[in-house]
């Protein structure tokens, strides 16, 4: 009982890890997944073309394959990066494109009357758009989002595969240290799931607070 | 593929010879000679995925019928389950099972184990995706059986069942693509899956760049194409 005591800082060393990775991955999901959303609506094939080739590539490809590649592969291009900007960049886009497909679906949802009531009011497709739209499609992405984030949370023990001493990295090292498997990865677990359900929490009083703001 | 004119065949045939003769970035010939041991992972990697599915099926079934009990004990603990697999990393659950199965003195081959975490994690999912279904079936529909004297199981059996599962038939299509690209994860216990072959081709030869290119292509084919049939189902099944 007191070794598990005696772990837990070095856990600790890689749950700091895990969480600058989700945030950061995070950070470059959100943009990603509202520009190439709203991109893959439009009319104009300059602008759909790309983001649903982003789309269907990061959606359609493994996402440790993909951070296999950006570690191994990109070096021979010339493009160098270390296993946390690696971890970061990749779990961001794919995870950017599976939030591109929620954006798509709830900018979808919103009724047609609301486009044409915008229209009979005399707004611009712009503010139609960021005043009319987005806020309300907004709502509706809020739980998928928080599944999302949820995702990106368990992808991030994939980066211990590159290397990087996250920790599922931190749990592996311990295992071959003290090899007591069953004590270390059911507390690794456990912090996993303790970290999943900040993120579920943080998500519902989010969406309580925007449906009450919505009135 | 098709293209449309012939000064597009002279710009691919262009990139092609840049991106060979610079440096050799790209090896086409490599690359080819790949293919047949790749070909020969890729079987591994499906036949986990599909092995893994009939398993996650049968879980995902039991938690859900789990859920629906009247027990407040049997309830909280498919619960508890459920939230617990689903938010978890699948490397960690596959890591677990691979240290810790052995201990408890249950011997199993990592494909086996692979195909058991696959199986595991995925029917918390599942679970979800049961309930949805069962829910869409009318409760009219068991006050009718109730009323023809079916038994419970019997009800649940030959009409609930049979009514829930067409409309999940695309919502399942999806999990068993999703876990199509989380078999590269059971490479970490030395399953020679596509990523793992890929791996160790690359070890072998010190190029990673056609064999991960290649992987990676391969699983964009095979998702692109299950993605369409999945969407023709949608609409042949769909709500």
């Amino acid at each position: 009982m007191t070794e598990i005591f005696s772990w837990l800082p070095i856990l600790l060393s890689g749950v700091k890890t895990t969480v600058l990775l989700t945030v950061g991955a995070a950070l470059i999901a959100c943009p990603m997944a509202l520009i190439f959303g709203l991109a893959r609506l439009s009319s104009h094939p300059s602008l759909y073309l790309p983001s649903a080739c982003y789309i269907e590539i990061f959606r359609g490809t493994s996402a440790l394959v993909q951070l296999f590649w950006f570690y191994y592969v990109l070096p021979h291009f010339g493009w160098k990066l270390d296993a946390f900007s690696a971890g970061v960049l990749v779990l961001g886009l794919n995870i950017g494109a599976y939030g591109a497909e929620v954006v798509r679906g709830a900018v979808q949802a919103v009724p047609r009357e609301q486009y044409e009531a915008a229209q009979a009011l005399s707004f611009s497709r712009q503010q139609t758009m960021t005043r009319i739209i987005l806020p309300q499609a907004f709502v509706a992405m809020l739980p998928p989002a928080g599944n999302l984030m949820i995702e990106l949370l368990k992808s991030t023990a994939l980066v211990s595969m590159i290397t990087l001493s996250e920790l599922t990295f931190k749990g592996q090292i311990l295992r071959a240290s003290t090899l007591k498997s069953t004590e270390i990865f059911t507390i690794t677990l456990l912090i996993y799931f303790l970290l999943s359900l900040c993120i579920s929490g943080a998500v519902r009083k989010l969406e309580r607070y925007v449906s009450y703001a919505k009135g | 593929m098709h293209f449309r004119s012939s000064s597009e065949i002279g710009t691919l045939c262009f990139l092609r010879e840049r991106l060979t003769v610079n440096e050799n970035i790209f090896d086409w010939a490599f690359a080819l000679s790949l293919l047949p041991k790749l070909l020969d992972a890729l079987i591994i990697t499906v036949t986990a995925t599909v092995m893994g599915m009939a398993l996650a099926m049968l879980l995902g079934l039991l938690w859900a019928v789990l859920k629906k009990s009247k027990q407040p004990v049997m309830y909280w603990m498919a619960t508890t389950i459920v939230e617990f697999f689903r938010s978890t990393p699948l490397l960690v659950q596959v890591y677990f099972l691979f240290y810790v199965l052995p201990d408890a003195g249950l011997r199993l081959t990592p494909f086996q184990t692979g195909v058991l975490a696959l199986g595991i994690h995925y029917s918390a999912y599942l679970a979800e995706v049961y309930r949805a279904g069962i829910e869409s079936v009318p409760k009219a529909q068991w006050e009718a059986a109730e009323a023809l004297n079916f038994s419970k199981g019997h009800t649940f059996k030959a009409i609930i069942l049979p009514q829930a599962l067409p409309p999940i038939i695309p919502a399942l299509g999806n999990y068993l693509i999703a876990m199509f690209k989380d078999t590269p994860m059971l490479s970490a216990i030395t399953v020679l899956e596509l990523l793992q072959t890929a791996k160790i081709i690359g070890a072998e030869t010190f190029r990673y760049t056609e064999p991960l290119t290649l992987v990676g292509i391969l699983f964009l084919i095979l998702s692109l194409i299950s993605a369409r049939m999945i969407r023709f189902m949608e609409k042949r099944y769909g709500y």
